[in-house]
């Protein structure tokens, strides 16, 4: 039905849609800005690389560890937010993303910078996902995040998320334990990067240090601002956009980086809550439109 | 002994490097509470105008104040430009800025039309006697680092501590508002604070550029984040202890990698530093309790 390439963007899109949702749910739920997401999404990315070229394990076991272990190192990572904010913990982060390439280029047991090759695709009783089944593999998982950050932001723990954001003392003052619910979040955005990573890795069949690398945690985070840092709206359309019009538009391939970065620029001079993030410019008109508030 | 004092040498002119970037970040910072990542970019287009010119006329000592002069008219116009009309937004709003900025900049760099993609050699004469000695050799571009990062820092000094607007600096670093109140025009110390950061940032460049002959549109990533740490260390906003923390990341790297090796990346060394202070000391070394 669809032709190839546009089912390859379709999977990219899910994947940095995951991505960004996982990031939202850190920086737009709990307030804690990071640089280093795309940390992360290489922990996934190399653990399922590793357990199943390395140890022989099937993609289905691989991609569970993948969650648990980046789920766990998030937890550990976010050990550091709870002694400093804001700005120290964005160093942090970014320090962290640094660090793993690092590890990842010049350590020989990750592969190097030649990466990890022959990466198998996943398959069930003789099923190989490949093409529009790993798409849909993608979309479940996709689902499964948007699940997953909906009931986020309809509970409690959503809640607490929100208050650590706004004031952590006072937070603290109401008997929220600020310090567990910042690791709650590490813990599961990380969980769902290393996720996206684990697919990653399974459709590509090679990843290299360089896909994981400072400049991508940057991608990730323009998304998220470009379409409205808090909202899952927000973070579905920036990372479809954003996504897909470099692939699409030839001139804004060459200068993918420069968009990005404008973006980011742009919008914080202009419109800081987003394209359709609250209280946005178009958010308020679609909303009078539908005649809602 | 000669080679603990050689040791000791190539760390101290890596200190003044990473000094020479981290004192317009520490800088920025003291004043406007923004970690200006966008520092990093000034740094390598410093380098890059530098390169240029010395590409044109062959002649260091031309290439040099004018790579300065273009970096500290870069700062200045990302302050202008940019960072006036956010002063007063959540301090997140500068930060994303700030990251936009340096991934603009970073990405137009490493077009062919100018860096492009690869690796330039900067081939300079700089033209200065190499200091030679039984215990100690320094080649003639360690003595340059070594002089003129001596040079720019006393130059700071004189401006901060003899020089009205150095004064009006420290005030507006210690209150804004109420320096503002008293008549210091906060505007024109913000934009002399990026005007002095930045050409140092540039001169870095240079100097970087030239010490290890190589200019390409990525070097002021590592660097740029080691800047980072050295500032956290040294206590944000804080120049002495900037400079001091300069030094003691660059010495610590320089003698791990000579006596112990490459265990770790060498660049994991600023991280570690940078997670073990905001653990235990997160005002930095000389910062207070």
């Amino acid at each position: 039905m669809f032709g190839q390439y546009f089912i390859t963007i379709l999977i990219l899109c899910g994947i940095w849609a995951v991505l960004t949702l996982s990031l939202n749910i850190l920086t737009g739920y709990a307030g804690q800005v990071s640089l280093g997401h795309a940390a992360f999404f290489g922990i996934g990315a190399y653990t399922s690389a590793l357990l199943t070229t390395r140890y022989s394990w099937s993609f289905w076991p691989a991609f569970l560890a993948s969650i648990i272990i980046t789920g766990l190192v998030g937890g550990f990572l976010g050990l550091p937010s709870l002694r400093v904010r804001h700005d120290f913990l964005v160093l942090a982060t970014m320090g962290i993303n640094f660090v793993m390439v690092g590890i990842f280029k010049y350590v020989d047991f990750f592969g190097g910078a030649m990466g990890i090759i022959n990466i198998p695709k996943p398959s069930l009783w003789g099923i190989v996902f490949r093409g529009e089944k790993f798409l849909l593999l993608v979309l479940v998982y996709l689902a499964f995040t948007l699940w997953l950050c909906y009931y986020l932001s309809r509970r409690w723990a959503g809640l607490a998320l929100r208050a650590v954001k706004s004031d952590e003392d006072a937070a603290e003052v109401c008997g929220i334990s600020v310090a567990r619910f910042k690791i709650y979040a590490f813990i599961i955005s990380g969980a769902l990067a290393g996720g996206a990573g684990s697919l990653y890795a399974h459709f590509l069949g090679s990843i290299f240090p360089d896909h994981f690398a400072f400049a991508e945690s940057i991608v990730i985070l323009s998304m998220l601002v470009f379409g409205g840092i808090g909202t899952i709206r927000g973070a579905l359309l920036g990372a479809f956009l954003l996504k897909a019009l470099p692939e699409y538009l030839r001139v804004v391939g060459d200068y993918r980086y420069t968009l990005y970065g404008g973006i980011l620029v742009l919008m914080m001079l202009f419109q800081p809550m987003g394209i359709i993030g609250d209280k946005s410019w178009l958010w308020e008109k679609i909303n009078a439109w539908l005649g809602r508030r | 002994m000669s080679s603990f004092l050689q040791i000791l040498a190539s760390g101290l002119v890596l200190g003044c490097i990473y000094i020479l970037l981290a004192i317009g970040l520490t800088m920025v910072y003291g004043i406007l509470q923004i970690l200006h990542i966008a520092h990093a970019a000034v740094y390598t287009i410093g380098a890059a105008v530098g390169l240029g010119v010395f590409n044109l006329t062959g002649n260091f000592w031309l290439s040099l104040p004018v790579a300065m002069v273009a970096g500290g008219i870069t700062g200045v116009l990302i302050y202008l430009g940019v960072y006036r009309k956010i002063l007063d937004a959540p301090r997140i709003v500068p930060l994303i800025t700030s990251i936009g900025l340096f991934m603009v900049a970073q990405d137009l760099l490493q077009k062919k039309w100018l860096l492009g993609p690869y690796m330039h050699a900067f081939p300079a004469q700089v033209g200065l006697p190499a200091l030679r000695t039984p215990y100690l050799n320094l080649t003639s571009n360690e003595v340059l680092i070594l002089t003129l990062t001596f040079l720019l820092l006393l130059a700071v000094y004189l401006i901060m501590n003899r020089t009205k607007i150095g004064l009006g600096w420290r005030a507006s670093a210690q209150d804004r508002d109420m320096a503002a109140a008293l008549g210091v025009n906060i505007n024109q110390v913000i934009a002399l604070n990026f005007l002095i950061g930045s050409i140092l940032a540039a001169a870095a460049g240079v100097l970087v550029g030239v010490y290890y002959n190589k200019v390409f549109a990525t070097m002021g990533d590592v660097p740029s984040y080691k800047a980072f740490v050295i500032i956290v260390l040294g206590g944000l906003g804080n120049i002495p202890g900037t400079i001091l923390a300069g030094f003691i990341l660059a010495l610590a790297e320089t003698f791990l990698v000579a006596t112990v090796g490459f265990v770790l990346p060498r660049d994991a060394i600023a991280f570690l530093v940078l997670i073990l202070v905001l653990m235990f000391r997160p005002k930095g070394l000389l910062g207070g309790s």
